[in-house]
C-alpha cells in the first residue's frame, strides 16, 4: 500500500521478552488507515502478543510503539496515552470474554456510557443499531450464556464498535467456535473491512485471509519473516520457512 | 435425689419461653459482627490481591493472626483484655459482635481473594481493551462476578460465626447459651433445655441455608 495517509500503527525496533523468552524480536511494522492486515504463523510464534502490544495489554521492553500519534513507551507506564489508545483500539478475542453478568446490550452499553459518558439512551440506541448490523439485533435482553458461539462473537464485536474504535484487533476470533459458526462471524468481519475499517486479524482461516486482507505478514519465531500482498504472500511464498507453514496450513 | 432419665417433653416445651430471649443477642451478635467483618474482609482480601507487597503482608499478617487464634481466646482478650488498655469497661455485646467481626473478617478476607482471582483474566482484559479504566474494570466487571461466587463461602462463613456466638456465653452476653445457662440453674433441666437451645440453632442455620439457596437458584437464573 501505498498512500500519504499517516500510518496508524508505528512499531519501530519493538523487542518483547517473556523472562528469558525472545518472544518479540526487532518489529517492524506500519499500518495505514483502512488497511486490512492479517498475521498468519504457527502456534507460539508470537501473533498474539504482537496484537496485544498495540493496545498495551502486553508491556515491551524496547523499541517504539505509536497508536494514532500516542506514543507508548517501554516497559508500560505512559497511562494516559494507554487510556486513549485502549478507547479508539477495539478489540475480539478468540474466547469472546463478553461479562457474564451483564445481558447483551448491558455488554454493548457498558464501556460508551462509563468510558465515553454517554446517555444511557442514546447508548442503547447505537447498541440496537450495532447488534442489527451484526445480525443479532432480537437477542439483546438475554445473557451470554444463553447464546450460541457464534452469536456471542459477535456480540463481542458490536461492543467493541459501539467505542467508534479506529482500529480492530481480532485474536482468533473463530477458532472456539463450531465450523457451522464460523462463517456468521467471519461475514460480519467481512462486511466491517469493506466499511473501510482499519484491521488486524490474527487468523488460520486462510480462504478468509486472502479474500479481505490488504497485507499478510508472516510471523516466525518473533520476527517478520515475510509479507505482502495475499497473492504474492499465498502464491508464491519467497522464504522456506513460510513455504513450510503454508504447505502445512492448506493441507488440510 | 431422683435421678430422672425420661426426656421430659413438657419442661422442654416449658423452657421455650425462656430461652426466646436470646435469639435477637444471638442474632445481633452474629449479623452485626459479620457485616463489620465483611467489610474487614473486603479490605484485607483486597490488600493481599494488591500489587504493592508490603500491603499484601500486612494482610497476610491480618489473616494467620485471626485465624490461627481460637475464637474464645479473642473474645476474652477483648472482653477482659482490652479494658486495661483502654482505660475503661467494653460492654458484652460489644465484645461479642467485635470477636465475630475480627475473626469472620479473617476468613472472609480469604473469601474475597479466591473470588476476585476466581475472574477469568480475559474479563479484564476485555475491560480494559474497552477503555475501561482498571477501577472501572473491576467495579463494574469483576467485583459483581466475584461476588456471586462468594456467596455459598459467605453463607457457610455466617453458618460458622452463628455457632461461635454460642461461646460468648462466657462473657455474660445473653445470647442462647447464656439464656439456657440461667434457666437451667434454677430447673436443672440440662437435658431438655440444651436439646431445644440446639433446635433454636438448628432453625437459626437453616433458614439462612434456605436463603442462601434460594438467592443462589435466582441468581444463576439471570446469567
Ligand atoms: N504471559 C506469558 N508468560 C510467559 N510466556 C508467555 C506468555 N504469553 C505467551 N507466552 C509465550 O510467548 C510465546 C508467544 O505466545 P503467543 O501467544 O503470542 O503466540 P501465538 O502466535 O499467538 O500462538 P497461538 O497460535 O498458539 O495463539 C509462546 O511461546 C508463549 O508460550
Ligand atoms: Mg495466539
Amino acid at each position: 500500500m501505498t498512500t500519504n495517509k499517516p500510518p496508524i500503527v508505528r512499531m519501530q525496533k519493538l523487542h518483547k521478552h517473556f523472562g528469558s523468552l525472545h518472544v518479540l524480536n526487532d518489529i517492524d511494522l506500519e499500518i495505514t488507515p483502512g488497511e486490512v492486515v492479517v498475521i498468519i504463523g504457527a502456534s507460539g510464534s508470537g501473533k498474539s502478543t504482537l496484537i496485544r502490544c498495540i493496545n498495551g495489554l502486553e508491556e515491551f521492553q524496547s523499541g517504539l510503539l505509536e497508536v494514532d500519534g500516542n506514543l507508548l513507551k517501554p516497559m508500560g507506564k505512559s497511562t494516559k496515552a494507554l487510556q486513549t489508545i485502549r478507547t479508539e483500539v477495539g478489540m475480539v478475542f478468540q474466547q469472546f470474554n463478553l461479562f457474564p453478568h451483564l445481558s447483551v446490550i448491558d455488554n454493548v452499553t457498558l464501556a460508551p456510557i462509563k468510558v465515553r459518558g454517554q446517555r444511557r439512551d442514546q447508548a442503547i440506541e447505537t447498541a440496537k443499531r450495532l447488534l442489527a448490523r451484526v445480525g443479532i439485533a432480537d437477542q439483546a435482553n438475554k445473557y451470554p450464556s444463553q447464546l450460541s458461539g457464534g452469536q456471542q462473537q459477535r456480540v463481542a464485536l458490536a461492543r467493541a464498535l459501539a467505542m467508534e474504535p479506529r482500529l480492530m484487533l481480532f485474536d482468533e476470533p473463530t477458532s472456539a467456535l463450531d465450523p457451522e459458526m464460523i462463517g456468521e462471524v467471519l461475514d460480519a468481519m467481512r462486511e466491517l473491512a469493506k466499511e473501510g475499517m482499519t484491521m488486524v486479524i490474527v487468523t488460520h482461516e486462510m480462504g478468509f485471509a486472502r479474500e479481505v486482507a490488504d497485507r499478510v505478514i508472516f510471523i516466525h519465531k518473533g520476527e517478520i519473516a515475510e509479507q505482502g500482498a495475499p497473492e504474492q504472500l499465498f502464491d508464491a511464498p519467497q522464504h522456506e520457512r513460510t513455504q513450510a507453514f503454508l504447505a502445512r496450513v492448506l493441507k488440510h | 435425689m431422683d435421678v430422672n432419665f425420661q426426656f421430659d417433653w413438657s419442661a422442654a416445651l416449658a423452657s421455650i419461653p425462656h430461652l426466646l430471649p436470646g435469639i435477637p443477642w444471638t442474632l445481633a451478635i452474629s449479623f452485626g459482627g459479620l457485616a463489620i467483618g465483611f467489610i474487614i474482609g473486603i479490605f484485607f482480601g483486597l490488600l493481599r490481591l494488591s500489587p504493592v507487597a508490603w500491603m499484601r503482608w500486612l494482610a497476610s499478617v491480618y489473616i494467620e493472626v485471626f485465624r490461627g487464634t481460637p475464637i474464645l481466646v479473642q473474645v476474652l482478650f477483648i472482653f477482659y483484655g482490652l479494658p486495661q488498655l483502654l482505660d475503661g469497661p467494653i460492654n458484652a455485646l460489644t465484645a461479642g459482635i467485635a470477636a465475630i467481626a475480627v475473626n469472620s473478617g479473617a476468613y472472609i478476607s480469604e473469601i474475597v481473594r479466591g473470588g476476585v482471582q476466581s475472574i477469568e483474566r480475559g474479563q479484564r482484559e476485555a475491560s480494559l481493551s474497552l477503555g475501561l479504566s482498571r477501577a472501572q474494570a473491576f467495579r463494574y466487571v469483576i467485583w459483581p462476578q466475584a461476588l456471586r461466587r462468594m456467596v455459598p463461602p459467605l453463607g457457610n462463613q455466617a453458618i460458622i460465626s452463628i455457632k461461635d456466638t454460642s461461646l460468648f456465653s462466657v462473657i455474660g452476653v445473653g445470647e442462647l447459651v447464656r439464656q439456657g445457662q440461667i434457666y437451667i440453674a434454677t430447673t436443672f433441666t440440662a437435658l431438655e433445655v440444651y436439646f431445644v437451645v440446639a433446635l433454636m440453632y438448628l432453625a437459626i442455620t437453616w433458614t439462612l441455608s434456605l436463603l442462601l439457596r434460594y438467592f443462589e437458584r435466582s441468581n444463576l437464573a439471570d446469567q
